[in-house]
């Protein structure tokens, strides 16, 4: 049995830290749910983008052609990265800015036809309603800051879940589970289902904001791959001079695809861009089975003669970074699971709601306990 | 001690269930997919059910806590 000052001790965790998280953590559980079905949004809003219908097996541009096509369509850029999207075989996602070292907020997203080059426009991607969505989930608009503020508010929210399991044992001394008091008051009925609620979707509220929290400090764990790993693998070219001319992309699939065998491309870095080096082409593979599609191997290809320099070990906080994404957008088992993550994300809109109303009315309570005391 | 009387048993079982679930269409489609809609199903109806009830305002039938001993 707990002792009642060992109680007092976790209730005070347990209040200050879900005060502290709970505006922040509404904001980013409102935010999310139109998230998780953004994909589904995008093609309701008509801003999903739609290649044209050709014969089945017509064949694509290699990539240089499409890095022209890209740079033609904007003029003045260079194309950054290059990604491939599982649900549409004949497009090329194409990012530019004005410069390959241009901050990820400032470039441009379209999709390239992959079979003509075509570009078409992929408006979800640098603006509208969605996108604010997105950058109000993950950084406020405020930048690394941001990104790292709401890291803090997501610590905050798993010792608050903790110590609330803590605090449910001496709660339900008396109680079954699942045992709700209906007949008495308000009060005593919305701290049966906050504890209800909350003890149900623990395993999903706790994962939810490990993962978040290690989104959230992204940046860091790049800065980390690219400081540990990368520089490792570019320390031949530590006193290499600046590349003046720069081999075509056109067989870059092939070259990574013999270098790491039976994976698959997920995106290309262009040379001067953080996922690069000055002078590589760099290839970002995923495996093929279901676990390693989520993870990421780098193959440095030389910008200058198209030799393989390394193919990157994963270092254990990019598996984690690479694992974090779908276990956070429950984009990974069909419609059923983006429906189960929604109404898990509006249980946990419940349970942050119903805290902070039990925690008004007690407060009120004690207040008036206090002015008869006084009286 | 009946089987919802145990604090931690249910509650247990649920979250083990719900990382079971989270983890399972990591790892797999088909059946994978099935025990995560499964594992995350079992707290999406828990926390649901209970905020589907009306309040009752007639004199309590159930509602009473049991005492343990």
């Amino acid at each position: 049995m707990m002792k009642s000052k060992t109680i007092r001790r976790w209730s005070f965790v347990h209040t200050w830290t879900s005060l502290i998280c709970t505006l922040f953590l509404l904001l980013l559980a409102v935010t999310g749910l139109p998230l998780i079905f953004h994909h589904e949004l995008e093609h309701l809003l008509g801003e999903a983008p739609q290649l044209s219908e050709m014969a089945p097996d017509t064949p694509h541009l290699d990539l240089q052609q499409l890095v022209t096509a890209a740079e033609r369509h904007r003029e003045g850029e260079v194309v950054q990265y290059f990604g491939w999207e599982a649900d549409e075989p004949n497009g090329v996602v194409a990012i530019t800015a004005a410069t390959a070292g241009t901050e990820p907020n400032s470039s441009y997203t379209f999709m390239l036809d992959a079979r003509t080059g075509e570009a078409i426009e992929m408006p979800a991607a640098n603006g509208g309603l969605m996108m604010f969505f997105l950058r109000m989930h993950v950084d406020m608009f405020a930048g690394l800051p941001g990104k790292l503020f709401l890291a803090f508010m997501g610590i905050l929210f798993i010792v608050a879940i903790i110590s609330g399991v803590v605090l449910y044992a001496p709660f339900m001394r008396r109680l079954q589970f699942a045992q709700v008091r209906h007949d008495r008051s308000s009060r005593t009925r919305w701290l049966d289902l906050h504890n209800l609620i909350g003890v149900v979707t623990l395993s999903w509220a706790l994962v939810v904001g490990i993962t978040g929290v290690v989104s959230a400090c992204a940046d860091l764990v790049i800065e980390a791959w690219r400081a540990d790993s990368l520089a490792s693998m570019l320390a031949p070219y530590r006193d290499a001079p600046p590349m003046t001319t720069r081999a075509p992309a056109s067989n870059l699939l092939d070259i990574a695809a013999q270098a790491a065998p039976g994976m698959q491309p997920d995106f290309v870095a262009f040379p001067g861009t953080r996922f690069s080096s000055e002078h590589h082409y760099t290839v970002f593979m995923n495996g093929s089975s279901h676990l390693t599609s989520h993870l990421f191997t780098p193959v440095l290809i030389d910008a200058q003669t198209l030799q393989v320099t390394a193919v990157g070990e994963r270092p254990w906080y990019m598996d984690a970074l690479g694992l974090s994404q779908p276990l956070h957008f429950g984009d990974y088992g069909g419609r059923p699971m983006q429906m189960l993550w929604a109404v898990l994300d509006v249980l946990t809109i419940i349970v942050l709601g119903s805290g902070l109303y039990l925690w008004w009315v007690r407060r009120r309570s004690l207040q008036a306990t206090a002015r008869e005391v006084a009286a | 001690m009946s089987w919802r009387g145990s604090t931690f048993m249910l509650p247990g079982l649920i979250a083990g269930l719900g990382l079971v679930g989270l983890f399972a269409a990591l790892l797999g489609d088909g059946w994978w997919d099935v025990l995560a809609w499964f594992g995350l199903g079992l707290p999406a109806a828990l926390g649901t059910w209970p905020l589907l009830r009306r309040r009752v305002l007639t004199p309590a039938q159930t509602g009473q806590p049991r005492s343990k001993n």
